[in-house]
């Protein structure tokens, strides 16, 4: 069942009266293809179209209308699988799952209950502060999302929006591998991480694309298994968190309490914080699975999946060790930079040509830092990675000083241009020449003889002269030489 | 009153090629003998305008030399079919005045090779029945009758508005389907050809369906030589259904005339079952006999699963039902019984808009399918089935094809069945096995029995191998020289 037993770090226990408890946390992660059709017809998926607009025959269940499976979406799941290091099954098999609600036309949901496409994985999932776990891979199966009921346009009837129905949904099923909120948290950032490397999923939750269903359980550290509660669509990372925060905490009263949990699916109120029965195990569907007799079962060819597997990119956790071997950074830097495709591959941009290092600190540090300050996604950074690259190559070859290569970034940033040009125009160029540097010094040393002649008992006290020397200089003083010939004037 | 109705459909093509008539003239014949026609209840629509329309614009296609392999020939359309601008029932009332804006690939392809449609063929609520009985729009008639007898008996179904529309020449040719026999029993009750091609032969898009893995349309026409012709339009791979087979359409026509000799024709054992009147007996003596000699060897062959086929069948194909049929829910299209709440809408809307018949099957495949039940039921159901293609393969080791009679007795008294399922789904007994396997098969016109009514023999060939079938069911059919008509009651 599990892929380790492991028990909570101590820090993630609940302490209570009567002792400690420890969470147990499964996940299904349903992944939206991006695929711009959906899994079994041809109708367009794109996000914020006007309702029933996206909507085909198939999709509405029109009667004699037959799903034609989407190659593209199956080649998605397979490449998902193979970044997750997963058993990918040549043999899978779509099944119905019959039940009744008006946003199912069908009447049943096409999914892979018996023979998924993708078998058990393996995920190694950091936690940011250097430590990993790994996270077992139950499945990956393909199947249909269903469409939207909206119960607040009028008090008296519900409307169904079919746009989402048919859109193909990757189902990502964990094992219970996760003890605590954050290391749930790490889990999903870490796939959303791999499926956008893949550009397999966008990984967009706010757009619903990314949605979880959360499974919790508490024992006591190390103990018998407990009853286990689903909740259902979890549509943010935060609420994510929350959830299993507030049912671990709910389920540990009731069983403080004598009582006994009941396995039921919950929904969460984002309102209130709360989770609250959905459904109990005695209302739970008969689903009446069976193979769909209309869809043939998917056989892959050794030859199709050696190409895929040619063609996916290198994946977040190869990155790391390249960056790290490779480029000498640290574990912790590389895996920051390596959490987003996007970041990774700025980084390499401005890393090219560059001292390694210097690249990462540079963007670690100052641009990462003002992209979060400002809410900016990093694709729409003002400052593009070439200017970053100049600057950052400005700075290795004592062009600039690290100071002022903040202040080049912040012209870039509010008023564009190039860092090169900045420099030159605005004369920010470092002053490497000792003669003016030292006819600066002896000015200012004129004009204090109080404070030079309390250096040498109060050494510290250099500092301030260095910053007379950088203000008079407007920073364009080489911070080094100032120091150097500070030492040997006043020392 | 014109007689063009009486010919067959090679004839028509004959003579709309010699220009002995139009093909306004030969769709009106149709159009006035449907008129003609209200006792028999086999049209649930008929469309005049359009069959006349369509006729028109056939005629003028000739006259510029654009000739279809089907061209000006009137057909009826059995009411599964979907038909673009046309009500399409499905023999329900849950879909109400559903009327589709896509036209079903089989009929498509009849209307691409220049065929006329008269009009939408009645037939058992979602093709499940084998009497025609369980229409919402009430029974079809058979045309014939016994001898001296003034008793309305049953077409067979579910496809029974075809063979009674072909038999009384209300069209050409006829589509039909066919899941556990709804083509060729009906064929058998009404004198007719029916044809259940190879499972894939034929695309399912835009066809309502009833048991996904089983269903298969094909042709109900008076001759072998009709059948050919119908089937070779009907056929063809089709991208919209993942289970159409991706395989050249050969001349169908072509096979019907080709020698036997030296063909091996195999006779299960396991047919002879009890009960079987002597008639039906000595139908298969004789069909064996007329093939040998034609200079095929008679062999016997065992089919040794065939008993459990009808079980397995009634869990497979109500299964599949009860899911397919889910989506009529009253929420897109078709009837809505409004309730309280959402379920007892769903209640009410599939309760009153379902017939009986569909009800029982509903619970049937729902019941099969549910938690605890699944392996017992459906999947042994599955392994029984595979058993059975595996029987057919051995059996087609050792000859070409089989000979089979098409039903266990003649056509039924309207009424006499109805309330025992059970005795009705023994209907099935000799055809439902060519379902399971996804084999063709063909039932043919070969005698009347001592109270006048026709009887039919059944040819199972190997899949994809319907020219087999063809070959044959026309030597049966000449053999047989059975040109018996019913006689005009109505």
């Amino acid at each position: 069942m599990f892929t380790a037993e492991r028990i909570a770090d101590k820090s993630d226990w609940i302490t209570t009266d009567t002792g400690d408890w420890e969470i147990i946390i499964g996940l299904e992660i349903h992944a939206q293809v991006a695929s711009k059709a959906k899994l079994f017809s041809g109708a367009a998926t794109g996000y914020g179209a006007e309702p029933n607009t996206q909507v085909s025959l198939v999709d509405a269940a029109m009667p004699g209308m037959l799903p034609v499976l989407n190659e593209y979406c199956v080649e998605q799941a397979v490449r998902t699988g193979m970044g997750m290091k997963a058993q990918i099954n040549a043999f899978s098999r779509f099944d119905r799952k019959n039940y009744f609600y008006p946003d199912l036309p069908q009447g049943y949901q096409i999914s892979q209950l018996y023979h998924p496409i993708v078998g058990e994985g393996e995920m190694l999932v950091e936690l940011g502060d250097g430590e990993s776990i790994t996270v077992g891979i139950e499945r990956l199966h393909l199947e249909q999302d269903a469409g939207k009921s909206i119960h607040d346009l009028d008090p008296n009837a519900t409307y169904v929006d079919l746009n989402r129905c048919g859109v193909a949904l990757m189902e990502i099923v964990s094992k219970p591998d996760m003890r605590s909120a954050r290391e749930a948290a790490a889990y999903v950032r870490k796939l959303r991480a791999l499926v956008r490397y893949l550009g397999t999923c966008d990984g967009d939750m706010e757009k619903g694309n990314l949605r979880a269903d959360v499974n919790v359980s508490v024992r006591r550290p190390g103990g018998d298994l407990g009853t286990r509660c689903e909740i259902k669509n979890l549509n943010s990372m935060r609420f994510i968190q929350q959830a299993i925060e507030y049912e671990a905490r709910r389920q540990i009263e009731i069983l403080e309490n004598g009582g006994e949990i009941d396995q039921e699916t919950r929904l969460y109120n984002t309102d209130t914080g709360e989770t609250r029965t959905m459904r109990s195990k005695e209302d739970a569907h008969d689903y009446r699975y069976f193979p769909d007799p209309d869809l043939l079962p998917v056989k892959l060819s050794e030859d199709w999946l050696a190409a895929i597997k040619a063609s996916l990119p290198e994946l977040p956790d190869d990155k790391k060790i390249r960056f790290v071997s490779e480029y000498g950074l640290s574990e912790y830097d590389a895996s920051v930079l390596v959490s987003d495709r996007e970041k990774a591959a700025y980084y390499e941009d401005v890393a090219d040509g560059n001292d390694k290092k210097l690249a990462a600190n540079w963007l670690l540090n100052e641009v990462f830092g003002k992209l979060n300050k400002e809410n900016v996604e990093i694709s729409d950074s003002p400052v593009s990675a070439a200017a970053n690259r100049a600057i950052v190559g400005m700075i290795s070859n004592g062009v600039i000083s690290g100071k002022i290569a903040k202040q080049v970034f912040e012209i870039c940033w509010t008023e564009g241009g190039d860092p090169e040009a900045i420099v030159e125009e605005r004369g920010l160029k470092q002053v490497t020449d000792t003669g003016a540097i030292e006819a600066m010094i002896d000015e200012i040393i004129a004009a204090n003889p109080d404070q030079a002649a309390k250096v040498k008992d109060k050494p510290k006290t250099l500092g301030w002269f260095v910053g007379q020397v950088m203000q008079a200089s407007k920073g364009k003083a080489n911070p080094q030489a100032v120091n150097e010939i500070l030492r040997k004037k006043l020392l | 009153m014109s007689t063009l109705n009486e010919l067959t459909l090679a004839g028509a093509l004959k003579g709309l090629a010699s220009k002995d008539f139009s093909a306004r003239e030969l769709t009106q014949a149709h159009l006035d003998a449907i008129a003609d026609a209200d006792q028999l209840n086999a049209y649930l629509l008929t469309t005049t305008e359009t069959a006349l329309a369509m006729a028109d614009a056939s005629d003028a296609r000739r006259a510029m030399g654009d000739v279809g392999a089907l061209e000006g020939i009137p057909l009826g359309i059995k009411d599964l079919f979907c038909t673009n601008g046309t009500r399409t029932t499905a023999g329900s009332k849950i879909l109400g005045d559903f009327t589709p804006h896509y036209e079903s690939t089989v009929s498509a392809n009849l209307w691409r090779d220049g065929a006329v449609m008269l009009g939408k063929l009645n037939m058992d609520e979602f093709a499940m029945g084998s009497s025609n009985e369980n229409s919402a729009f009430g029974p079809v008639v058979n045309p014939w009758r016994a001898n001296g007898e003034t008793q309305q008996l049953v077409p067979g179904g579910s496809s029974g508005g075809s063979a009674s529309a072909v038999a009384a020449q209300l069209c050409l040719g006829a589509t039909a389907t066919d899941t556990g026999g709804s083509i060729r029993q009906p064929a058998s009750f009404t004198g007719t050809v029916g044809v259940k091609p190879t499972y894939g032969r034929c695309s399912r898009w835009g066809i309502v369906a009833f048991a996904s893995s089983l269903d298969q349309a094909g042709p109900i026409t008076r001759t072998v030589e009709d059948a050919a012709i119908l089937l070779r339009s009907m056929s063809g791979h089709d991208p919209k259904d993942s289970t159409s087979l991706k395989a050249d359409v050969p001349d169908f026509a072509a096979a019907c005339t080709r020698s036997l000799k030296g063909m091996r024709i195999g006779v299960p054992k396991e047919y002879r079952v009890d009960g079987m009147p002597g008639e039906i007996e000595k139908l298969w003596a004789d069909g064996m006999d007329w093939l040998r000699a034609e200079g095929c060897e008679i062999v016997d062959v065992s089919l040794p699963h065939t008993k459990y086929a009808l079980p397995a069948y009634y869990i497979i194909a109500p299964a599949e039902a009860s899911s397919n049929l889910a989506r009529y829910d009253g929420m897109r299209y078709g009837v809505r019984v409004d309730g309280a709440d959402l379920t007892e809408t769903y209640e009410k809307t599939r309760g009153q808009g379902f017939g009986e018949e569909v009800r029982r099957r509903i619970m049937i495949g729902t019941y099969v399918l549910s938690a605890g039940f699944y392996d017992a039921y459906y999947i042994r159901a599955q392994k029984v089935r595979a058993r059975i293609a595996e029987d057919f393969k051995k059996a087609f080791e050792t000859c070409d094809a089989l000979l089979t009679p098409t039903a266990p007795s003649a056509a039924f008294k309207i009424g006499a069945r109805y309330n025992d399922p059970v005795q009705m789904y023994l209907n099935d007994i000799f055809t439902v096995t060519a379902n399971l396997a996804g084999l063709p098969g063909i039932s043919i016109p070969a005698t009347l029995d001592n109270a006048g009514l026709p009887l039919g023999l059944q040819v199972i060939g190997k899949a994809l191998d319907e020219e087999t079938c063809f070959a044959v069911g026309g030597a049966l059919e000449r053999a047989a020289g059975f040109n018996a008509k019913p006689n005009k009651w109505w």
